[in-house]
C-alpha cells in the first residue's frame, strides 16, 4: 500500500502533528512499507470472526454514584505550560 | 412550489449525578474554575475511566420510559477531534451500541390530536470543558469544570414538520427528563441543550433535502425562531437557483438569524473506535425490571388518569402534568378532598399567573398545597366568594398566614345569611329610586347596576347567587 | 557483595539483620553513580528520596512491622506516575513532567516497603524494541555496550543485569518485558493482563500494556508480582480476581509437566546460536520430567501485523492528550491554536512515535477502519484462539524470547520493519492476553539467550514454579557481565 506526501500530510492535520517538508518524503516511505506489512493480514478469510477488543470476555463494572475528590487545582496548575486566574491559556478559540 | 419541513433534534440532557460519569469529582454547577476537575478529567498522563452506575440506571429510566430497546451489552467509543475543551483529545461516547435503541413519544398537536415523533437512539457520553469569552490578553481562558458531566444525547428520528411540533416534542422530552429525575432541564445552566437538524424539500419528495445543523438554541423560543428562520432561508436559497449547504449554523438571538460556524464537509474524521480502557456494559433482565419499577407515573400516563378519573379537560391535564412538581402539587390539593375540577382552574389560572409574575417555579410557591386546599374547601363551603379568593389568596402569598387566618383578619367571610342580604338590598333600592324607575320599565342592563351596588355596600362579601335571586325577585 | 546477591537473598539478609536498607540503598546509589555513565539505564535517581524512605524502612524492621520487600531497593521504569517526582515517558514531551500523583503499582510497591533507586530510561512511550528512541539517548547493554538492551524496558533490563538494582519494573506491550530480560540475560514477567493495575501507568496500547517485574530470578519476580498484582477499582480493565501467595507453588516438582513447542516459533528467521541454546534448554526440561509436545499456532505470523494495527491505533488516540495545554511540553510563542498543537507535538514527539501516531491515525480513518481496524482484531481473536486450542494439549508453551541475541546499537535503527521483527515471539501473547516470562538458558557468541516461557491465563503460579526449577538446575540466571561484578 503506498502512501504519497498528500496522504501523510493528511494524516498529519488529523493528528495535528506538524511534519517538516523534508521529512515528508520519508514518513511516506515508511509509512507505505509498515502498510505493506499489514497487508498480510488481507490474505486471512475473517468471515464471522468477532473482532476481539479485550482479550478477555468481562464486563464493565459500575461505580457508586459518590464524590469522592476534592479541589487540587493548586497542585495540578503548578505543571501548566499557561494559566491565569484558575483557567488553562490557549490561543484565542473563535467560535 | 409548496415546500414541506424536515426537522430532527439533538438534545443533550446533563444528567443528574452527584459525581462525573467516568470519575468521582463532583458535579456541582457554579464552582470556581478547574476545582472540580479531577485527575481523570483533566487527562492526565495515566489515568483511567470508571463508568458511573447512576448514569447507566438513568440512561436506562429514560429507555424504558420512551418504551426504547435497552442494549443489553453497549459500548463505549472514543470520538478523536482536537479542542481546548477536550482534555484528552477524544469524548468517550457510544456510537455503533448506544444504551438507548429506537423508541417512541407522543406530542400534542395544536388541533388537540396527537403525533408520535421517533426517538432513533439515546448514548451516554462526557461533556467537555468550557471556554471563557474574557479575552486574556489575546488568549482564551479554558475551565474544565465541566469535562466529564454525563450527558444523555437523545436523537430524534427526522419526523417532525414544523417549528412548533419540534417545540412541542422538546417540551414534551424536557418534562420527561425531569419526571423522571434524572435531569433538572435547567436551559440557563446548560443543562438541557437543543440542536436542530432542518431541511426542505419540495411537498410530496420522498428524499430529504440537503439539510443544516442549527447549534445554540436554548430555550422554546429560540429553537421555534431559529427553526423558521432556517426553514425560509433554505427555500431562498433554492428558490434564487442555489444550493444548501451541510453545515453547522449559530442562532444569534439578537440579531436574529442564523450563520455559518462551519461547514460540515471540511468536518473531523472522528476515527469512532471501541475505547480500550472500558469494557461493554452489560445489563440483564434482572436489573432492567429492577429500574422498571422505579418509574414514576410518567407524563401521559397521569394526564389520561385526570381525564378518566377526574374529569378534567385533555386540555386541563396537558398543563397539569407537564411538570412533575406542579402535578405533584395539585394531586396534593385535590388529597384534601377539593374538586377537582376547581383546584385545576386555580392552579391553571391564578396560581400559574402569580407564578409567572415573580418568576417563581411552583417548588418555590409560597402557598403550600395545604394552604390552597383550604382556601379552596372555603370557596366550596361558600364561606367566601371565588372573587374574595383572590384577596385570601393574595394574603397567604405574603405570608399572612392560612385561609382561615386571613379571613378572619380581613374579615371576608361571605354574608350568606338572606336576611342580612335582603336588608341591605332594600337599601339600595331605597337610595337609587330613579335607576329602580328606570329598571321596572324596561332598562334590564341596569341590573347589574344593582348588583353592583349591593357589593360595594357589602364590601364584595355578599354571595353573589343568593345577592342575584333576592335582588331579582325584589326588583320585580 | 550485595549487588550479587538476588532480591530473596537481600531480603533474606535483611530480615537476619546482616544488612540495613540505608547500607543497601547507598551501595546501589554508589553502583549507579559509578556505572550508570556507561549504560545510561536511568534517567532520574531520586537518592536522598531513596535514603530518607530506607531510613524509615529500618525503624519499620525495628518496630517489628517488616515484610519480605520492606527496605529493598528497586527501580521504575519512567513510564510509572511517581507523586512529585520527573516522569518523562523516554519523551521530549513530559521532560518537564513532574506527576502530581503516583501509578497503583507505585503505591503498593511503596506499600510493601520497596525504596525507589530512581527512573529508568525506556524507548520513548514505550514504542520500540531496542531502547534507541529515547529523548534521553539510547542505553547500552551491560553485556556489549556497542549492543542495545532491547526494548522498550531498556533501562530496567540493563538496570538489573549490571546490578545496579537487584531488580525493576517494566511494562510489557507487545513484549517489552521479556525482549529486554532475554536480550540482557535477566527474568522478566509479563502477567495476564488485567492482573496489574495501569493506572499511573502512561498508556500505550491500553488493550495490550502490563506492568511487570524484571528481576534477577523466578523467585525475585513472585516476590514482587504478589506486591504488584491485585484488583484496582480506578482501572476497568483491573480484574477482580484473587492475589495467589506467588511463592508458594515454586518448589512444586515438574514430573508430567506437558510442554508445547510450536513450530511456527522454530522457522525461517530464527538464529541458529539462539536456537541451539533454546533446544538445550528443552533438553533440561526433558531431563526433569517433562513431556515435551509438538504444537502448532498457525496464525501467529500475523501477530506482527495485527500488532502493528491495533496497538498503533490504540496509542494515536492516548496520545492526543499531549497537546501543551495543561501540561508537558508546549512550543514558544504560538500563533494560534493549530500552531500549539502541532508545533508542541511535533517538537515534543521522536520519529518513531510519529510515525506510529501516523499509522493509527489512518487505521482508524474513515473507510479504512473496517480494513485494517476491525480485521485486526478479528485476526487477534482468531490469534488468540490457536492459544486456546494449545492449552487444551500443553501445560506451558516454550520457544525463543527473541530470534537473535542483541543486534548493534545503530543496526536497525534505519529499518522499522526489521525492528518489528525482533518482537515477533512475544506479541502475539500480548494479542491474547496471556502470562510470559523471559528466562536466562545459555549464551550465544557471549551473548545472551532468553527462554519463553507461556501459561494460561491467571496461570502466573505454574509459570514462576517451571522457570524456578529450570534456575535450580542451571546458573544462566546468576550471570553477572565482567565489568559489572
Amino acid at each position: 500500500m503506498s502512501l504519497g506526501p498528500d496522504n501523510v500530510k493528511s494524516i498529519a492535520h488529523l493528528a495535528r502533528l506538524e511534519i517538516e517538508e523534508k521529512n515528508i518524503e520519508e514518513y511516506a516511505k515508511s509509512l507505505s512499507s509498515i502498510l505493506d506489512l499489514v497487508e498480510q493480514m488481507n490474505a486471512v478469510d475473517t468471515t464471522n470472526v468477532k473482532p476481539m477488543a479485550h482479550p478477555m470476555d468481562v464486563s464493565q463494572r459500575l461505580r457508586v454514584d459518590e464524590v469522592l475528590e476534592e479541589n487540587q487545582r493548586e497542585t495540578f496548575q503548578k505543571i501548566a505550560p499557561k494559566t491565569e486566574d484558575g483557567l488553562y491559556l490557549v490561543p484565542q478559540v473563535i467560535e | 412550489m409548496e415546500w414541506e419541513t424536515v426537522i430532527g433534534l439533538e438534545i443533550h440532557a446533563q444528567l443528574r449525578t452527584k459525581s462525573k460519569i467516568f470519575s468521582s469529582a463532583s458535579t456541582a454547577f457554579g464552582a470556581e474554575p478547574n476545582t472540580q476537575a479531577c485527575a481523570v478529567d483533566l487527562g492526565l498522563p495515566g489515568v483511567l475511566p470508571v463508568v458511573n452506575a447512576e448514569a447507566i440506571r438513568m440512561a436506562t429510566k429514560f429507555g424504558l420510559a420512551t418504551g426504547s430497546e435497552i442494549c443489553k451489552s453497549s459500548v463505549f467509543a472514543r470520538k478523536n477531534y482536537f479542542y481546548p475543551d477536550l482534555p484528552k483529545g477524544y469524548q468517550i461516547s457510544q456510537m455503533e451500541l448506544p444504551i438507548v435503541g429506537l423508541g417512541s413519544i407522543n406530542i400534542d398537536l395544536e388541533d388537540g390530536t396527537k403525533k408520535t415523533i421517533g426517538i432513533t437512539r439515546a448514548h451516554l457520553e462526557e461533556d467537555a470543558g468550557k471556554s471563557l469569552h474574557k479575552d486574556y490578553h489575546g488568549m482564551t481562558g479554558i475551565d474544565l469544570n465541566r469535562a466529564g458531566t454525563p450527558l444523555l444525547e437523545i436523537v430524534s428520528e427526522p419526523d417532525m414538520s414544523s417549528a412548533k411540533e419540534a417545540v412541542a416534542y422538546m417540551k414534551k422530552i424536557h418534562s420527561l427528563v425531569q419526571y423522571l429525575e434524572i435531569c433538572d432541564g435547567n436551559m440557563a445552566e446548560g443543562s438541557f441543550r437543543c440542536d436542530a437538524n432542518v431541511s426542505v424539500r419540495p411537498k410530496g419528495q420522498k428524499e430529504f433535502g440537503t439539510r443544516a445543523e442549527l447549534k445554540n438554541i436554548n430555550s422554546f423560543r429560540f429553537v421555534e425562531r431559529a427553526i423558521n428562520l432556517e426553514v425560509e432561508r433554505q427555500i431562498d436559497v433554492i428558490e434564487e437557483g442555489g444550493e444548501v449547504v451541510q453545515e453547522t449554523r449559530l442562532y444569534d438571538a439578537e440579531k436574529h438569524e442564523t450563520r455559518s460556524m462551519r461547514s460540515k464537509e471540511e468536518a473531523n474524521d472522528y476515527r469512532y473506535f471501541p475505547d480500550p480502557d472500558l469494557l461493554p456494559v452489560v445489563l440483564d433482565d434482572t436489573y432492567l425490571d429492577e429500574v422498571r419499577k422505579t418509574l414514576p407515573e410518567l407524563p401521559a400516563e397521569k394526564a389520561a388518569r385526570f381525564v378518566s378519573e377526574l374529569g378534567l379537560s385533555d386540555y386541563d391535564a396537558g398543563i397539569l402534568t407537564a411538570s412533575r412538581e406542579l402535578a405533584d402539587f395539585f394531586e396534593a390539593v385535590i388529597k384534601e378532598s377539593v374538586e377537582a375540577k376547581l383546584a385545576a382552574n386555580w392552579m391553571i389560572g391564578d396560581v400559574s399567573a402569580r407564578l409567572n409574575k415573580e418568576d417563581l417555579s411552583i417548588a418555590d410557591c409560597p402557598v403550600s398545597a395545604t394552604n390552597l386546599a383550604g382556601m379552596l374547601k372555603r370557596i366550596e363551603d361558600n364561606t367566601i366568594s371565588g372573587k374574595i379568593a383572590k384577596d385570601v389568596f393574595n394574603g397567604m402569598w405574603i405570608g399572612e398566614g392560612d385561609a382561615d387566618t386571613v379571613i378572619e383578619k380581613k374579615g371576608l367571610k361571605q354574608i350568606t345569611d338572606d336576611s342580612a342580604i335582603e336588608s341591605i338590598i332594600d337599601e339600595v333600592i331605597t337610595n337609587s329610586p330613579n335607576q329602580l324607575e328606570q329598571y321596572r320599565s324596561g332598562k334590564d342592563k341596569l341590573f347589574g347596576y344593582f348588583v353592583g351596588q349591593v357589593m360595594k355596600a357589602s364590601q364584595g362579601k355578599a354571595n353573589p347567587a343568593q345577592v342575584n335571586k333576592i335582588l331579582k325577585d325584589k326588583l320585580k | 557483595m550485595y549487588h550479587t546477591k538476588t532480591l530473596s537473598e537481600l531480603s533474606a539478609m535483611l530480615g537476619a539483620g546482616e544488612v540495613t536498607s540505608v547500607q543497601l540503598t547507598e551501595h546501589f546509589l554508589q553502583r549507579i553513580k559509578d556505572h550508570d555513565a556507561q549504560l545510561n539505564s536511568f534517567i532520574s535517581v531520586t537518592a536522598d528520596q531513596a535514603l530518607k524512605a530506607a531510613a524509615d524502612a529500618d525503624e519499620k524492621r525495628n518496630a517489628g512491622n517488616a515484610g519480605p520487600l520492606t527496605g529493598i531497593p528497586i527501580a521504575h521504569k519512567d513510564i510509572f506516575c511517581t507523586k512529585g517526582v520527573k516522569t518523562s515517558c523516554g519523551s521530549k514531551m513530559l521532560d518537564n513532567f513532574e506527576s502530581p500523583y503516583d501509578a497503583t503499582v507505585v503505591e503498593k510497591m511503596q506499600q510493601a516497603g520497596v525504596i525507589m533507586l530512581g527512573k529508568t530510561n525506556m524507548d520513548e512511550f514505550a514504542m520500540g524494541s531496542s531502547n534507541e528512541t529515547s529523548f534521553f539517548g539510547a542505553v547500552k547493554n551491560p553485556w556489549n555496550t556497542n549492543a542495545v538492551p532491547g526494548g522498550s524496558s531498556g533501562g530496567s533490563a540493563s538496570s538489573v543485569a549490571a546490578r545496579l538494582a537487584p531488580a525493576a519494573t517494566g511494562t510489557d506491550t507487545g513484549g517489552s518485558i521479556r525482549q529486554p530480560a532475554s536480550l540482557c540475560g535477566i527474568t522478566g514477567l509479563k502477567p495476564t493482563y488485567g492482573r496489574v493495575s495501569r493506572y499511573g501507568m502512561i498508556a500505550f496500547a491500553s488493550s495490550l500494556d502490563q506492568a511487570g517485574p524484571m528481576a534477577q530470578s523466578a523467585e525475585d519476580c513472585a516476590l514482587l508480582l504478589n506486591a504488584m498484582s491485585g484488583f484496582d477499582p480506578k482501572d476497568s480493565t483491573s480484574l477482580e480476581k484473587e492475589v495467589p501467595d506467588y511463592t508458594a507453588d515454586l518448589n512444586k516438582p515438574l514430573n508430567g509437566l506437558k510442554i508445547g513447542l510450536p513450530k511456527e516459533f522454530f522457522g525461517e528467521g530464527l538464529n541458529k546460536g539462539t536456537d541451539e541454546v533454546i533446544q538445550k534448554a528443552i533438553t533440561e526440561y526433558k531431563a526433569m520430567g517433562a513431556e515435551i509436545i509438538d504444537i502448532s499456532l498457525p496464525n501467529t505470523h500475523l501477530s506482527v501485523p495485527v500488532y502493528y494495527v491495533v496497538a498503533p491505533a490504540e496509542c494515536s488516540s492516548n496520545l492526543s492528550r499531549f497537546d501543551g495545554v495543561r501540561f508537558g511540553h508546549r512550543c514558544e510563542e504560538p500563533k494560534d491554536l493549530e500552531d500549539l498543537y502541532k508545533r508542541s507535538r511535533g517538537e515534543g514527539f521522536g520519529e518513531e512515535v510519529k510515525r506510529r501516531i501516523l499509522v493509527g491515525t489512518y487505521a482508524l480513518s474513515a473507510g479504512y477502519y473496517d480494513a485494517y481496524y476491525i480485521k485486526a482484531q478479528q485476526l487477534r481473536r482468531m490469534i488468540s484462539d490457536d492459544f486456546t486450542k494449545a492449552f487444551e494439549k500443553v501445560d506451558v508453551i516454550m520457544g525463543p524470547t527473541s530470534p537473535e541475541t542483541a543486534f548493534n546499537i545503530g543496526e536497525k535503527s534505519d529499518d522499522p520493519i526489521s525492528m518489528y521483527l525482533s518482537d515477533i515471539y512475544t506479541i502475539a501473547v500480548n494479542l491474547a492476553g496471556l502470562p510470559g516470562m523471559s528466562v536466562p538458558a545459555g549464551f550465544d557468541s557471549k551473548m545472551p539467550v532468553g527462554l519463553q516461557i507461556i501459561a494460561n491465563h491467571f496461570d502466573e503460579s505454574r509459570l514462576l514454579n517451571v522457570a524456578h526449577q529450570y534456575q535450580q538446575q542451571t546458573d544462566w540466571h546468576k550471570a553477572i557481565p565482567e565489568q559489572f561484578k
